[in-house]
């Protein structure tokens, strides 16, 4: 008898569950040094308490029958539960509070296209710690764990989520025709960027700046020397980095093209990219309006590393090392 | 590999010549490519020639760090996470719903049996379309001559590429609606935009630096 399981799903035998059981401790040895205390959350919650993000990094996709009148769903991340959590137990306590996990999240996909429904991820979340020192905490943190995975080649693209809005408030830009320019900068569109951007009635500086800044990333864009408003709006990004240890701010891409639209990041956004894949591994930042959703009026950021991502990286970089 | 340090994606068959001709502008040793139609893969030069739809699903993965595709293949396959950079202003073509000469049968038979049967190598672009549009459409999906499906009775109308509309007249068919005008894009990699910043703007810059390519509907 061969009884089939989902696409986007599978088994994990023990020489990989192993290889992955010593990736998973490295990790969380370093958030536990660090003060994040590992929590577990139920795998099945509340629909309705999942969707109080109003969108999260990627929406809920599983419902699951419970008894009549119960509406639950999958967790499609853990920022969510443990927002929930932070606000139901700890409430009253000293902020801030330092948290982590290891632990499955589910997303819908398209079968057969090498996308995993169930995916385990490890993270924390850093609630109520004022940035950018609390940016700056996630990000030397992130690149440590990723150091004691044995990940080697990682870089990590830091943008913020709020600068192309204000760069388009800045220039007389809103309601209709920025929602549009923005759509296009989510699918980083740039054609549909420059055809968006030609149809607004806009002086040519502003013109050129506003196509220019999608494309601006690279360790270059701190250093160089930009006019205003764009000086002004790289503030963010360049308090966090200025404050990093110089093994971790050599790590970081300075992105300016990435979008606000991306659940409930409100600040600071980042990614984990290896040459050896072709998508990020880890991704993260700072929400500002999640913990108040839960009646916790206080910021939070973390992130989520995709372990099975993180596998397939480091097990790349190794047979580069060996000679492929 | 290319002083770029880029894997490239290059679509065989009509992008393909336009395509080189930019390579070369960027410096790119061609002469290889074009005098070798069943090699597909260039390490001197970090070339890899394929199918136009397969370029959004090497570059996705990063198995190419920049392609050259048409924009009908991206709207095709808008679930594909690449970057497009770039128009490149060449491979003009349009989308277009196309019938046979004479009274229109897709409309004969959306008036009359309230569905029209549509053939193309374009599902998702069609169904979007007619979706929008508020009209009931079976879309029947071919993979090549797709001209053939009115003749035979397969499909009341057909959603195709054409340039200059002469396989369409050949065949005895005319244009009815125009879709969507497309054009060839530059596409990136999500990873490779971030790491190999520097080889993908000096590469976007020299292969793009043609007289502004006119704005298309995309």
């Amino acid at each position: 008898m061969n009884a089939r399981i989902p696409s986007g799903t599978r088994d994990v035998l023990p020489e990989e569950r192993a290889e992955l059981r010593s990736i998973e401790n490295a990790l969380l040895s370093v958030f536990s040094e660090s003060g994040y205390g590992e929590v577990s959350t139920p795998t099945v919650e509340f629909e309705e308490t999942l969707q109080r993000a109003g969108g999260a990094a990627a929406p809920v996709s599983y419902r699951v029958l419970g008894e009549p009148g119960e509406d639950l769903a999958l967790r499609s991340d853990m920022t969510v539960p443990i927002a929930r959590l932070a606000s139901s137990r700890y409430r009253d306590a000293e902020l801030p509070l330092r948290f982590s996990y290891v632990a499955p999240a589910y997303r819908a996909i398209t079968a057969h296209r090498g996308r995993a429904r169930e995916f385990l991820q490890a993270g924390v979340e850093l609630i109520g710690a004022e940035a950018p020192a609390s940016c700056a905490e996630a990000l030397s943190l992130l690149c440590r764990a990723l150091d004691a995975s044995g990940l080697k080649n990682f870089y990590v693209g830091i943008g913020d989520a709020g600068l192309y809005p204000a760069l388009l408030e800045a220039c007389g830009v809103d309601g209709v025709a920025s929602e549009a320019v923005l759509r296009e900068l989510g699918d980083r569109d740039f054609v549909g960027i420059d055809r968006e951007l030609a149809a607004l009635e806009l002086s040519s500086d502003d013109a050129a700046m506003l196509a220019r800044v999608p494309r601006m990333r690279g360790p270059g864009v701190l250093t160089d020397q930009l006019e205003q408003p764009l000086e002004q709006s790289l503030s963010a990004i360049r308090e966090v980095v200025d404050t990093l240890e110089s093994a971790v701010a050599a790590r970081m891409i300075p992105d300016l093209g990435r979008s606000p639209r991306m659940g409930y990041y409100t600040g600071l956004v980042f990614e984990v990219y290896d040459p050896e894949l072709g998508e990020p591994i880890a991704s993260g930042g700072l929400y500002g309006e999640l913990l108040g959703r839960f009646g916790m009026p206080v910021s939070g950021v973390g992130f989520a590393i995709d372990l099975d991502l993180l596998h397939a990286a480091i097990a790349g970089e190794e047979r580069g090392e060996t000679g492929r | 590999m290319n002083r770029f340090g880029l894997t490239i994606a290059v679509p065989r068959g009509a992008l393909l010549s336009g395509s080189l001709d930019l390579l070369d502008k960027a410096l790119i040793d061609t002469s290889e490519i074009r005098a070798n139609d069943r090699k597909l893969f260039f390490a001197d030069v970090g070339v890899v020639t394929m199918r136009p739809s397969d370029v959004p699903t090497y570059v996705e993965a990063g198995a190419a760090d920049v392609g050259i595709t048409g924009k009908d293949v991206l709207m095709e396959h808008p679930e594909r996470q690449v970057f497009e950079l770039a128009d490149l202003g060449f491979g003009e073509c349009q989308i277009v719903v196309a019938s046979e000469h004479g009274p229109d049968k897709a409309a004969a038979a959306l008036a009359r049996l309230g569905v029209m049967r549509i053939a193309t190598k374009y599902p998702r672009i069609a169904a979007e379309y007619f979706e929008r549009s508020g009209r009931q459409a079976e879309i029947v999906t071919v993979n090549g001559s797709v001209e053939l499906a009115p003749l035979t009775g397969l499909a009341d109308a057909i959603v195709d590429l054409t340039a200059s509309g002469l396989t369409l007249q050949e065949n005895g068919l005319v244009v009815r609606e125009e879709i969507a005008t497309v054009t060839a894009r530059l596409v990136a990699n999500r990873v490779a935009h971030r790491l190999k910043a520097v080889g993908i703007e000096e590469f976007a810059s020299l292969i793009s630096a043609a007289p502004d390519a006119q704005a298309t509907e995309a």
